[in-house]
């Protein structure tokens, strides 16, 4: 663990019991679990932005709730700061909440639609006790130039059905910066907004982050943002990580044929490019029984068996800091994949 | 013979407070065996567009001028019935949203079998299943399937089957209206090469609408962009992707980062698309454009032909 970092994971695990009808429970002697997280570790670093990137189901929005402790693990250690917080009580919690914040995906529902921005805005200061009135004013007033709502007195008194999409997200933003947070969370904050506006919203957040010397969990599925977003990231693929490293790297160098198969399979706004037709086949698995082994090996181009199918790969370093999660990685099958 | 031409579309949405201006004059033509990609932001127009071709407007929305022209017809002046027969036999489309756009409680198989049955009325119910099992097979689906029920289906697999049903009464012209959104990566990458594949196979003319530009780029020769119910540039793919003319095809391009270009700041286009209830005079633009001029408030650009194939409506240009 770097000296550096504010949060870390640490073989975190998260299993959502699957509900099942009376006759079932009563029949069935197993009880089934979702295993939506599945040990997975990293460290975010002070004023660095990490990106969790996968399809849906990979389990990167429960990581994210996961490490703000919005849902409790069912295994596994959260750090902040270096102190464990995994089984902090809520009282304890609350006076780390104001540290650690987050901005949903979906600005029209995140947004209480009977409160006035000011109320959104303040409410936060109110519940961590911070400040007189004149100066939660005062902040207020400073978040809405920080958030580019200007003039502050224009949007002071509106609700949040008289703003615009990128005005909503610009405001949930907001709500999570007042604060002064060291770490914030953002779960795909731009999926709902229009493409002409979404660079608007990712550059302030970066803004944002650099200002407050905080550190940024960006959760997406979109490669091509997470690109120009973050300095690291992580692959994720049904509750693992297959690969993390810095961007550089992964966009790059991948090592992983998920992550292979997944920057392949990004579009490139380009019609002159060449592109492989290459697509690899299926969706992701049920995460309810994962595959055995290594869980990529159902759909993966070049799993050899029965190795992929009976052991589940290890997380490795293969230098500066650049994991991967697969057996043949040097393999000549995966030397012949990678040339092509 | 272009496969379809639209000519100075214009399709207007009556409510309350007057009408909504979505689609005010807009022309291309599609050629045989040929993809457009229909682009823009969401309420430019771009599904209105596809809803006047297949004369499939809700309730409000209605033609108001211009030509659609297929064939040696005007689908603008057809009888409902007359059109009933063009919709499914000629033109077909893929429904947005492949997560909602089939019904729950009948089996796949059977609601292919009743687009068959509804646009063929001579075709025998065991000839209709016959073809779902070629259709699905073609899709990628295994024909054993038909027998399941949407919710049995994965995202991906729902928006084959959709696209299976498309084709079901062999459309020359086929519209996809998003067919890649909701989808993951690579399940969209997977979409998007079976309509490549079958476009060639079938020598479909096809009409792509979606928002992302990148989409476009893979799958289309020629595109519109489309602002506020007007046709902002338009041509072949590549011209317009290499050489944007346009200051709001400049914006969108900037604001689709390549994951394979340098990491460079993104840029998005200030403000945000007018109301159509009241659109801004001359240039719909203007109000966003970093460079707006005076004539830009008091004409309307007119659109015209900058280079070969490659038309643009912006007073910047020529």
């Amino acid at each position: 663990m770097s000296k550096d970092a504010v949060v870390t994971a640490q073989n975190l695990v998260k299993w959502f019991p699957v509900r099942m009808g009376f006759l079932s429970s009563v029949f069935s002697r197993k009880e089934l679990f979702v295993r939506a997280v599945d040990g997975i570790s990293f460290e975010v670093n002070r004023g660095e932005v990490f990106g969790l990137a996968g399809e849906s189901g990979s389990g990167k929005t429960t990581t994210g709730r996961l490490i703000l402790k919005l849902i409790e693990p069912t295994g596994g250690k959260i750090t902040f700061k270096g102190q464990d917080i995994t089984n902090l009580t809520e009282t304890k919690m609350k006076p780390l909440r104001g540290k650690m914040q987050i901005v949903f995906q979906d600005p029209y529902e995140s947004l209480n639609p009977r409160m006035t921005i000011t109320d959104i805005l303040s409410e936060p200061l109110r519940v961590q006790g911070i400040g007189s009135e004149t100066e939660i004013r005062e902040k207020v007033n400073k978040i809405l130039e920080d958030i580019q709502l200007v003039p502050p007195e224009e949007f002071l008194q509106r609700y949040p059905h008289e703003l615009s999409g990128g005005q909503r997200q610009r405001v949930a933003t907001g709500r999570a910066f007042v604060l002064s947070p060291e770490f914030v969370v953002a779960d795909e904050p731009v999926s709902m907004l229009d493409v002409s506006i979404r660079a608007d919203i990712l550059n302030l957040m970066l803004s944002l982050v650099e200002k407050y010397h905080a550190s940024f969990l960006y959760i997406t599925h979109d490669l091509a943002l997470a690109r120009h977003m973050c300095d690291k990231m992580g692959i994720m693929y049904l509750g693992k990580v297959m690969e993390q490293g810095s961007t550089e790297k992964i966009v790059y160098e991948p090592l992983h044929p998920y992550t292979r198969a997944l920057i392949s399979a990004v579009p490139i706004p380009d019609p002159t490019l060449k592109r492989s037709d290459i697509v690899i086949k299926g969706e992701i698995p049920s995460p309810i029984s994962p595959p055995p082994g290594c869980r990529f090996h159902t759909r993966c181009p070049i799993a050899q068996f029965p190795l992929c199918k009976q052991k589940e790969p290890p997380l490795v370093d293969h230098g500066d800091g650049h994991l991967a999660a697969c057996h043949l990685i040097g393999n000549p099958v995966w030397e012949k994949h990678v040339s092509m | 013979m272009p496969t379809l031409e639209v000519k100075d579309l214009v399709t207007y949405y009556r409510i309350m407070r007057g009408s909504v201006k979505a689609v005010d004059g807009v022309s291309f033509q599609v050629e045989k065996g040929e993809a457009l990609g229909l682009a823009g932001e969401s309420g430019c127009g771009k599904t209105t567009v596809a809803l006047s071709i297949l004369r499939l407007l809700p309730s409000g929305g209605k033609i108001e001028g211009g030509h659609i022209l297929f064939r040696d017809l005007d689908l603008v002046d057809l009888t409902p019935n007359e059109m009933r027969k063009i919709r499914w036999n000629a033109i077909a489309i893929v429904f947005q949203g492949a997560m909602n756009a089939l019904n729950p409680v009948y089996k796949v198989g059977d609601q292919i079998v009743e687009a068959i049955l509804t646009h063929e009325s001579n075709t025998s119910k065991g000839k209709a299943e016959e073809r779902v099992t070629k259709l699905l097979e073609m899709v990628g689906i295994d024909p054993t399937r038909a027998g399941n029920y949407p919710h049995e289906f994965s995202g991906g697999m729902r928006q084959r089957a959709l696209i299976a049903m498309s084709l079901a009464c062999n459309p020359e012209l086929v519209i996809a209206d998003e067919p890649g959104t909701a989808l993951d990566v690579i399940v969209q990458a997977q979409v998007l090469k079976l309509l490549r594949e079958l476009k060639s196979k079938l020598n479909l003319s096809m009409i792509l609408i979606t928002h992302d530009l990148s989409i476009i780029a893979e799958t289309c020769e020629k595109t519109v962009i489309m602002y506020a119910g007007k046709v902002a540039e338009y041509g072949d793919v590549v011209g317009i992707f290499k050489e944007p003319l346009h200051p709001y095809t400049q914006g969108l391009s900037r604001s689709f980062p390549s994951i394979k270009a340098e990491r460079t700041r993104m840029e998005s286009i200030p403000g945000s698309p007018p109301d159509l209830l009241n659109p801004p005079s001359g240039c719909r633009f203007r109000t966003r454009c970093s460079y707006a001029m005076d004539i830009c408030e008091k004409d309307e650009p007119a659109v015209i032909e900058a280079s070969k194939g490659h038309f643009v409506a912006c007073h910047l240009v020529g």
